[in-house]
């Protein structure tokens, strides 16, 4: 037992003495912020999007929603037990899957526009065709012991999954099996996001770290601390230099991938409600942040001030996304609305 | 690959897995913050102008807009 704890203490410190070592090489790197930067850029003044569509057709909270690729449909997920493909232009809705298990956390659109995947309480990803006369299933992927927070299609024969069980996995959806399980975290993987280049993805965890993966290699090449609690979003900024993550400590922050620091924050003293959700605009000067407050609020990426916020919903904010083209903001909410912005 | 379950690791499992990957990650190259918040900064100001979240949209080219003239604003 006193063994053990020798053991244990030793290892411990050998952490801590490592630990300083990193803090002190990203120190010696730390000659600037962003707003250092971000001075001599204009500022973006007062966004007010307009509220141009409110999709109903839920019966219940929706927990997620996804962009198809050719930013005209998009997938919504709710404990209504149905995900419903929508046509954004037109607000008409063009398939409804009906799930075998409700209690879904997360749905995703494969880039074909082919395939829908879902998952949540029931710790399985299921795909579906949704081209078929009426939708199919293809595969349920089964083997996370936690819930399925977050899946997302590098193509139609594969898949990437954070669960609650602190993993995140490559999946062959040939053979419905698990290709790569991705294991560092201590806590839920609560999100994660492919780098523009599918080489990499970063995820972001209940233990407040965000880290950096090799997508071949099953490697964790990175890790980002500085939030104070869970990770609930995270996004590649679009040069897939840097990304952006959004916590349960009310706060986003800017994290760098060459600096392997955060280099700003986005923070309000009158905001006091976890982050949920994000999703930036396409030259990344806009991020767009679902919270508890029920709003969605809109922060300047560069000069991390609060620069509009989109108010309707009557509900936690759950999700949000900006489809490929860049035209709009969806935001999806607890009261079962989806609403477009533009 | 063999799947770990987090539950079967022990505290010094866990350890072990973090010192190896702190001895991995205290080898990385690190640049400089200034140029790399430089380049974020050129990217967004070079994408800004076609960012229509950013600067806007004509009414007659947004797919979005109500067909029928009722607009929520």
């Amino acid at each position: 037992m006193a063994a053990e704890k020798a053991e244990m203490d030793v290892l411990k410190k050998e952490c801590d003495g490592l630990r300083t070592q990193i803090e002190a090489a990203r120190k010696g790197v730390n000659d600037g912020n962003m707003a250092t930067a971000a001075g001599s850029a204009t500022d973006v003044g007062r966004v007010q999007l307009k509220l141009r569509k409110s999709l109903k057709g839920h019966l219940a909270k929706i927990y997620s929603m996804h962009w198809a690729s050719d930013s005209r449909s998009m997938v919504s997920a709710s404990q209504d037990g149905k995900l419903l493909v929508w046509d954004s232009h037109t607000g008409n809705k063009l398939v409804a899957v009906p799930l075998k298990s409700a209690w879904v956390m997360s749905v995703a659109f494969a880039p074909s526009g082919n395939l829908v995947a879902s998952g949540g309480l029931d710790n399985m990803c299921t795909v579906y065709n949704i081209k078929a006369a009426s939708p199919k299933t293809l595969r349920e992927l089964d083997a996370h012991t936690g819930y399925l927070s977050c899946a997302r299609f590098l193509s139609d024969s594969e898949i990437l999954t954070a669960s609650g069980d602190t993993t995140c996995c490559l999946w062959d959806l040939e053979t419905g099996k698990q290709k790569i399980v991705f294991t560092n975290h201590i806590g839920d993987c609560m999100s994660l996001a492919l780098s523009p280049d599918e080489n990499t993805f970063v995820s972001g965890a209940c233990d407040s770290l965000a880290k950096l993966w090799d997508l071949r290699e099953g490697t964790c090449k990175q890790t980002f601390s500085g939030h104070t609690s869970d990770i609930n979003a995270i996004q590649f900024f679009p040069n897939g230099k840097a990304f952006v993550t959004g916590s349960d400590d009310c706060a986003c922050k800017m994290y760098d991938l060459r600096s392997d620091q955060e280099v700003i924050t986005y923070q309000d003293a009158s905001l006091n409600a976890g982050v949920t959700s994000l999703t930036l605009s396409n030259s990344g000067r806009l991020i767009f942040a679902g919270y508890d407050d029920f709003n969605c609020h809109i922060w300047d990426s560069l000069k991390g001030e609060k620069v509009g916020v989109l108010s309707g919903h009557d509900n936690r904010v759950s999700c949000t996304g900006v489809p490929a083209d860049g035209m709009g903001v969806c935001t999806g909410s607890w009261d079962s609305f989806l609403k477009l912005w533009n | 690959m063999p799947f770990i379950n987090i539950e079967d690791l022990t505290d010094k499992d866990k350890a072990l897995m973090e010192v190896n990957q702190l001895k991995t990650e205290i080898k990385l190259e690190r640049w400089l913050t200034s140029k790399c918040c430089e380049e974020i900064k050129a990217y967004i100001q070079a994408a800004e102008e076609e960012d229509v979240l950013f600067k806007g949209i004509a009414e007659d080219k947004n797919p979005f807009k109500e067909k029928g003239g009722c607009v929520i604003s």
